[in-house]
């Protein structure tokens, strides 16, 4: 690993560290929830980062998995009455759920435009099917889905192994605190195995992958897999916080809020992603306070500003800063005796 | 080499087609074990495309890729380069984002478990001087840099069958000879195919060559016997 890598991955862990145990201390509970739902946020902005920056797969249905995350959990939540079970089959279903997706766009070979607009129509038809489940025939079990009015209640994280100890809003924070630093992490490391240098050579040259004789098409769909997973994990989390799911989970303005997290924090870096769902949701949270301006011309203005400006995004561009400004006390000096020579010779 | 072993690639009526173009027609070829097979061709010849259709990285329009006597049509690249092929397309082709030293543990960790690969990557970035080079990403690398990273790259892997689409493009004379010298060694343990247009180059490497011209073969034969034939300097001059 380099040393500018490890210098980051030190300071990150210390903000996290710091973040983890020190925010609650300093600030009330109140807010501590409100920040909460920032970290949740986060791990989806991660699970499009991953599947988008790392695999180079455009998904425009990303809150499909965070829906079927959030629903898997309240639905199994309400039939077994506790929470580690529910909690790890909304990661697993998911996963399998974009593995299986995955697999028929990989294998399939479809073109990168087809599959942008594959996942936005899979999203979009789990967003009319829930909807649509307000009728009393729609029960999985004892849970009603409830169509357009989501579901209102179901058991939230207990501690495992003893459904009677609920987690309160303090233990929630850290449980997401905690799950965003494994998430985060766990993907740098995953890059820096065989595995992640072959996904990194595919978002690199693709054909040149598959002639060193890597399956492109495997790795691509594990790598999706991968961010169904994190987005199901997200979706779990997000069930947990408010005690309620409804299908807006699911609906095409959460996708496209998470591609400008993306976006805004920076494509192709790990902590990019996190840093623009935390700004982009302030930003969206404190606009919510007012009702002079509509919120969706803030963020899509903010989204063309980027693009035109920032096109690599906040974190990128902050790195790119940074470098140049370590580098910056000696040019200057060499840059000011050269005009001084110039002066003399040329005046 | 005087002796040849068995046919170990053959096509029979390969037929590419683009539209209207038919870049590869009706092609029947065979390729023994051991040999050092040059195509040349002037450029738009369907060498190239030739070639793609050998690796899987174009299904052929009609016609057969058979290797080891197995039909490989159809087959992702990945599986014909997991037979034991190693390829350098004609566009050089690096992974920007990685190192030297990466791109031959990409190579060597396909097939080498953990406890030999690392043996295995020191060894070819020994052979291919690439000690100093390796901890650099490959964009900051010269061109004849990044060609020698990306045929250490086709070795590292083993194959037994090497296929080189224009390996001395844009390359010093010093680095033609070295390359010569590199395609005779790595012959001693492959059978190779080196597609080039240079006739020059061709003269250095000496051996079998086939001829390609509008997509078919216009002659086989010994590199000297090609050479003065009047035809190929027909088909050279007039393109
Ligand atoms: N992908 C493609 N689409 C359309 N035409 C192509 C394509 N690839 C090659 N051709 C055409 O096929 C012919 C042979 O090209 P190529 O195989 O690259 O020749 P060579 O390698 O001998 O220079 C040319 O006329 C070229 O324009
Ligand atoms: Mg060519």
């Amino acid at each position: 690993m380099p040393d500018s890598a490890r210098n980051r991955h030190i300071l990150v862990a210390a903000i996290g560290l710091l973040i983890l145990f020190g925010l609650p201390v300093v600030v009330d509970l109140v807010t501590l929830l409100e920040i909460s739902i920032y970290v949740v946020y986060a791990i989806l902005g991660l699970s499009l980062g991953f599947i988008w920056g790392y695999g180079g797969i455009l998904c425009f249905g990303q809150a499909a998995f965070f829906g079927l995350g959030a629903y898997t959990y309240a639905v199994t939540a309400i039939n077994v009455g506790e929470s580690t079970g529910p909690f790890l089959l909304a990661i697993l279903l998911p996963l399998v759920f974009a593995a299986l997706l995955g697999a028929m766009m990989f294998y399939g070979r479809i073109s990168d435009v087809y599959m942008g607009v594959i996942t936005l129509v899979v999203t979009l038809i789990l967003f009319k099917f829930i909807n649509s489940t307000a009728n009393e025939t729609w029960i999985v079990g004892k849970a009603r889905l409830g169509g357009f009015n989501g579901i209102p209640a179901f058991p939230t994280l207990n501690v495992p192994g003893d459904p009677g100890a609920l987690l309160d809003p303090e233990q929630f924070f850290y449980v997401a605190m905690v799950f965003l630093l494994l998430v985060y992490f766990g993907l740098h490391w995953l890059m820096t195995t065989r595995f992640g240098r072959v996904v990194v050579a595919i978002r690199e040259n693709e054909v040149r992958a598959e002639l060193l004789g890597y399956d492109i098409r495997l790795y691509k769909t594990a790598v999706f897999a991968i961010g169904g997973g994190i987005g199901g994990l997200a979706g779990a989390l997000f069930a947990n916080w408010g005690n309620f799911v409804s299908p807006g989970l699911f609906s095409l303005a959460q996708s496209a809020t998470i591609i400008i997290w993306v976006i805004v924090g920076g494509l192709g870096t790990m902590i990019g992603p996190v840093v623009g769902a935390v700004l982009i949701q302030y930003i969206t949270t404190l606009l919510g306070q007012q009702g002079v301006i509509n919120n969706a011309f803030v963020l899509g203005g903010i989204l063309v500003l980027f693009v035109l400006l920032l096109p690599k995004g906040l974190m990128p561009t902050l790195g790119q800063l940074l470098t140049r400004l370590r580098r910056a006390p000696r040019r200057p000096a060499r840059r000011s005796a050269e005009q001084a020579e110039g002066g003399r010779d040329g005046h | 080499m005087a002796t040849k072993g068995a046919v170990v690639l053959e096509t029979r009526s390969l037929t590419m087609r683009f539209g209207g173009v038919v870049a590869v027609d009706n092609v029947d070829f065979e390729l023994r074990e051991g040999e050092l097979r040059c195509l040349i061709g002037p450029n738009g010849a369907g060498k190239s495309t030739f070639f793609k259709c050998l690796t899987g990285q174009l299904l052929p329009t009609a016609g057969d890729v058979l290797i080891q006597d197995r039909s490989m049509l159809g087959e992702p690249p990945c599986r014909i380069a997991a037979a034991g092929i190693g390829v350098k397309t004609q566009t050089p082709s690096l992974f920007n984002g990685l190192t030297a030293r990466e791109h031959i543990a990409l190579a060597v960790e396909r097939h080498h478990g953990r406890d030999t690969a690392a043996a295995r990557i020191d060894e070819v970035i020994d052979r291919f001087n690439l000690g100093d080079l390796g901890r650099r990403l490959v964009g900051e690398l010269a061109h004849g840099q990044r060609q020698r990273v990306e045929i250490a790259m086709v070795v590292a892997a083993d194959p037994w069958l090497v296929l080189l689409d224009e390996p001395a493009a844009g390359m010093t004379h010093e680095e033609v000879d070295r390359m010569v010298a590199l395609i005779h060694e790595i012959n001693r343990n492959a059978t190779m195919i080196i597609v080039e247009h240079d006739m020059q180059f061709i003269r250095m490497i000496g051996d079998q060559v086939t001829v390609f011209h509008q997509g078919a073969i216009l002659i086989e034969d010994h590199v000297e016997v090609v050479l003065s034939d009047a035809r190929v300097r027909e088909v050279y001059l007039g393109a």
